[in-house]
């Protein structure tokens, strides 16, 4: 057990690709934690979608031991976080488990929503934040307008912020130091009380099953012991108690203040509460803690194998990601043109791109992916209320009374220069615009957003409107009631219910014109043309005609373009496999997330 | 019962892999070399001719196609030592047709003469353009006035000669295409191959083109115009496409490129070159390395590297299909089905039909000349169902 007087335990936050990553490297390296041969950049990004895509997608504990200047060698418990809004619910639970955060600022970049987000959070946390500009190795950065930043837009002290290179490793002794200077030691703990555990995060892992990240309050958690998590009534035997180093690593007990896991024999991660209490069987505390509010997913979507023999793969790839991720919600549904398939919940766009190409590749299943949509609640003349996670699930007209749909607050943060783009593209989104303030070249707009505007590709926009340098931040504020309609799509004069979307009446024409252009760009000619409209109720709000393919031919083929031919035959076959067939009509997999895409 | 290439005839393809240049749009194993030792590429070639003979005894040779690279490189005397060799490996059909192609320079004109005397009776010429802008832009070496020139020179001496030309090529107005082929078909060929440019991966071209820097190509439908236009015009001079790339005067086709979209036997020697061959009943795809070094290294050393891989009925169904769905003549219902044992889909057939791009009549399954330019969408069809 640990002096909670030598534990220190912080959160690493920032907006995305401030450098969170880098930073816990240099912290593990800098302390020995991992033998040299064995470093590698971002250590803790281990899922493939991480490594590829270079983003942190789960938060992760590492326990390093810092022999500091004052003689004493500390236990240092950090999360990395990730930055991208669809995680956010991590950074905050991450957040609750320690008590002080690193504050980490692209000096290059320098303030961004996220940042300004997290540093909310950790005020709510009662954290300690210390401010760290990264990334000061490089010739943009500009260390002192960016501390000016800090101070103006977040109002925190950015005196004693640490400059440093997470990449060159400048600066990093005196993070360590300002670590167990700076940040308190855990608040309370009493070894002696009866165990008192938060659950943090679980994970499945193939080996152990269930493994549960804990922050200990008082107590001693130990192999063997019978515990009870206090909100699910659980009961399970500890088989194992040990800590990241990033490696898992046994250890005798986990003591107060620490951070560790167990695994007891629990079967999936829906067994488990993020923000449950952990305590013992018998003699247990019975003051729980006070417990997160679970995350929400907020944006729905239909997944269907394309070849429709792997349904009973998916189904078990999807049960299999879903042990590993509560926050990801999914239960079986049947479309006319489609087939079988799920319709899944997500916390966000991201959220719902890493699925799918987890699914796609660890379990090698082609999907096609339906009109993300958000949840409508439909209000019906009898006084019922429905949850719509699927316009093709829309009732009866005349039995509805009335639509509402869910809003956002979003903070958007954009160079002077940008703002009129920006502004325009909240109106055109059916924004309302809270607040508009300045500080310095940048401006901070807060928008009521309705969440159906923005799922889709809002931030694309938002991102392509600027040149990249905006920054966006939201959170859900609740329901409001609008003029909501369903907008059915036809092709060939066949309805494809998966491309149908509610909208609102008065943006159905413009969307119903962006989707017909956009999809006859996006289905391939076919050896006769194609209609392709859009429609609400019977009403036909927008049409194009896709022409007749007129050439496709090869213009050599000799006695040496036999074999090449036959296999681009072979692989056509298999890119076939990529499209689906609505009557005569082939629409390849990609139309239906890219149909939703719009210019403008 | 006969064996299924005899359907085809038997071909002999010899490849020469060395050209004075690279052209920026060919993907053919043609390779650049300062210096070319002759009387080794001729006694490799022969030697690997000898081989085949052997493996394919006395069978009747139908053609032999020098081609490239750029063959008119050759030496009339390795031309003149393979047509001997090949004589000498086979009986030949009354009809042999022995076909080299040639680049339209006055160098290769000289050698024309040499060719004939060797036994060469028919010539290709890589015109490719009647206007000096384009066969810059497409990185040929002659002018349009030094490739008549040989055209002239070559009509002197052979009693058949076709030119290719490509089209659909940057900028290329429907006037401009419109005008060119009228010229060309005023020289009065009697077999004109007509290829829309194809911009192929790993090419100068393809590079260009995947980096968005190859401008003015026309779309699908001025593609389509073009290729409108080219059956008009052929048709009305006389040379109607037998193929749809290639137009002769009736009695004028290639009988080698015949032998391929008829699906016969084939054998093919030298660098990467491609051959159908029936052993013991068993039909084989060959290729040999494609690397000149590497293969006259090997071949000289006794050690030819060739693969063999055998084609399954299915295989050999889908390759007779789309070759011969090629020829406007069509294929042989019962042929591709003795094939392939996997009948065409009827309700395919039918819908083809109907949208009138196949037209099926007793036996034969042809493409419509409205069909014809959709080749490769009717085959995904009829293959893929
Ligand atoms: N030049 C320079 N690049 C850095 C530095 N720190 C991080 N980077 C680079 O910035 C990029 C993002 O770094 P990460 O550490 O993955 O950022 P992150 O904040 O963990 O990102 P998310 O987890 O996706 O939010 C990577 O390409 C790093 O190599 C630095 O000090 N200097
Ligand atoms: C083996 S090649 C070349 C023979 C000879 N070396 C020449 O270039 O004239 C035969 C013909 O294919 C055509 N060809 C080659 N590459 C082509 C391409 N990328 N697109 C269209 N036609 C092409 C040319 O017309 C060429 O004459
Ligand atoms: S087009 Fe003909 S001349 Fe040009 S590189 Fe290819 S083979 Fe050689
Ligand atoms: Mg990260």
């Amino acid at each position: 057990m640990t002096k909670l007087s030598l534990i220190r335990n912080f959160s690493i936050v920032a907006h995305i690709d401030h450098g969170k990553s880098t930073l816990a490297d240099r912290l593990i390296q800098l302390t020995g934690t991992v033998a040299e041969r064995d470093m590698k950049e971002q250590l803790l990004d281990s899922m493939d979608i991480e490594r590829e895509r270079g983003i942190t997608i789960k938060a992760n504990t590492v326990r390093i031991e810092y022999p500091a200047k004052d003689g004493n060698t500390y236990v240092l418990n950090l999360i990395d976080t990730p930055g991208h809004v669809d995680f956010a619910y991590e950074v905050s639970r991450s957040m609750r488990a320690v008590e002080g955060s690193l504050l980490v600022v692209d000096a290059t970049q320098g303030v961004e929503a996220q940042t300004l987000a997290n540093v909310y959070t950790a005020i709510d946390a009662d954290h300690e934040i210390v401010p760290v500009l990264n990334k000061i190795d490089l010739p943009a950065a500009e260390p002192e307008r960016v501390k000016e930043q800090i101070e103006d837009v977040i109002g925190i002290d950015a005196s004693e912020a640490i400059e440093i290179s997470a990449k060159t490793g400048l600066g990093i002794p005196d993070v360590l130091e300002a670590i167990v200077k700076r940040l308190p030691q855990p608040k309370e703990g009493d070894p002696d009380k009866p165990l008192k555990a938060m659950l943090v995060d679980s994970k499945y892992d193939p080996y152990l099953g269930v493994v549960v990240i804990v922050r200990i309050i008082d107590g001693v958690l130990k192999k063997g012991q019978r515990i009870r998590m206090m909100k699910t009534g659980g009961l399970y035997e500890v088989d194992k108690v040990g800590v990241y180093r990033p490696a898992m690593t046994d250890v005798e007990e986990l003591g107060p203040g620490e951070i560790g896991f167990l695994t007891a024999q629990i079967k999936q991660v829906r067994d488990t509460r993020v923000g449950d209490t952990i305590t013992t069987e018998k003699k247990g505390t019975d003051t729980a803690l006070p417990g997160f509010k679970p995350s929400i997913p907020v944006v729905f979507c239909g997944l269907f194998p394309v070849d429709a023999n792997d349904f009973e793969d998916m189904r078990d790839a999807i049960e299999k990601l879903a042990l590993n991720d509560a926050s990801f919600t999914f239960e079986m549904e049947t479309s006319a043109a489609l087939g079988f398939g799920f319709r899944c919940g997500f916390l966000g766009l991201l959220h719902l791109e890493v699925i799918r190409d987890r699914i796609e590749r660890e379990y090698n299943i082609d999907l096609i992916t339906t009109a993300p949509s958000v949840v409508y609640h439909i209000h019906m003349r009898d006084g019922e209320m429905r949850e719509l996670h699927n316009p093709a699930d829309m009732p009866d007209l005349t039995y509805v009374d009335h639509i509402e749909e869910p809003r956002i607050k979003a903070t958007i943060l954009v160079p002077d220069e940008y703002l009129g783009d920006v502004l325009k593209l909240c109106q055109d989104r059916r924004g309302i615009q809270l607040d508009l303030t300045y500080a310095g070249s940048r401006a901070m707009a807060v928008y009521d957003l309705p969440l159906n505007e923005v799922v889709f590709d809002f931030y694309d926009r938002l991102k392509s409107v600027t040149k990249g340098y905006a920054s966006f931040d939201y959170q859900m504020i609740g329901y409001r009631e609008d003029r909501l309609v369903k907008m059915s799509v036809l092709v060939n004069d066949e309805p494809v219910d998966a491309l149908s979307m509610m909208v609102h009446a008065d943006r159905a024409e413009g969307r119903g014109r962006a989707m017909c252009e956009k999809l006859k760009e996006l289905i391939p000619r076919h050896m006769f043309k194609i209609p392709i409209q859009a429609a609400i109720g019977g009403r036909v709000i927008a049409r194009e005609t896709l022409s007749a393919m007129r050439k496709d031919v090869t213009a050599k083929c000799y006695g040496g373009d036999a074999t090449r031919k036959r296999k681009l035959l072979d692989k056509q076959k298999a890119g076939k496999k990529k499209m689906r067939q609505f009557g005569k009509v082939e629409i390849p997999q990609q139309a239906f997330i890219n149909a939703l895409k719009m210019d403008g | 019962m006969p064996e299924d290439w005899q359907a085809g005839g038997f071909g002999l393809y010899i490849h020469w892999p060395f050209c004075q240049s690279k052209c920026p749009y060919c993907d053919f194993n043609s390779h650049v070399a300062a210096r070319v030792d002759q009387a080794a590429w001729g006694e490799a070639l022969v030697s690997e001719l000898r081989r085949y003979a052997a493996l394919l005894p006395g069978r009747t040779l139908n053609s032999i196609f020098f081609g490239g690279g750029t063959p008119s490189l050759m030496d009339p005397q390795v031309v003149a030592a393979l047509i001997d060799a090949a004589r000498a490996g086979w009986p030949t059909a009354n009809t042999l047709e022995v076909t080299l192609e040639a680049n339209p320079t006055s160098v290769e004109a000289g050698r024309f003469r040499g060719y004939r005397e060797a036994g060469v009776n028919r010539i290709s010429m890589g015109i490719q353009a009647l206007n000096d802008r384009d066969l810059k832009a497409l990185g040929r070496l002659h002018s349009v006035e030094e490739a008549l020139r040989a055209h002239d020179v070559a009509r002197g001496i052979f009693d058949r000669v076709s030119f290719d030309l490509i089209y659909a090529r940057q900028g290329q107005s429907m006037e401009d295409w419109r005008a060119e082929l009228t010229r060309a078909l005023d020289l009065s060929p009697d077999h004109l191959s007509l290829y829309q440019l194809t911009i192929e991966p790993g090419t100068a071209f393809g590079d260009r083109h995947a980096r968005g820097l190859l401008k003015g190509l026309p779309d699908e439908d001025l593609g389509a115009d073009l290729y409108d236009v080219t059956q008009e015009l052929c048709a009305a001079a006389g040379l109607p496409a037998y193929e749809v790339s290639n137009h002769a005067r009736p009695g004028a086709e290639s009988l080698h490129n015949l032998v391929y979209w008829h699906y016969g036997d084939y054998v093919g020697i030298g660098p990467g070159a491609h051959g159908r061959i029936t052993l013991d009943g068993q039909r084989w795809a060959t290729s040999t390395e494609r690397q000149p070094g590497n293969w006259l290294h090997g071949t000289r050393a006794g050690t030819p590297a060739e693969t063999r891989e055998p084609l399954l009925p299915a295989d050999q169904a889908v390759e007779y299909l789309m070759m011969g769905l090629r020829l406007a003549e069509g294929v042989s219902i019962s042929r591709f089905h003795r094939l392939g044992e996997t009948p065409l889909d009827p309700v395919v057939l039918e819908r083809l039909t109907a949208d009138g791009l196949i037209a099926i009549e007793g036996d034969t399954l042809s493409t419509t000349p409205k069909g014809r330019p959709l080749l490769n969408a009717i085959l995904r069809e009829l293959l893929t169902a």
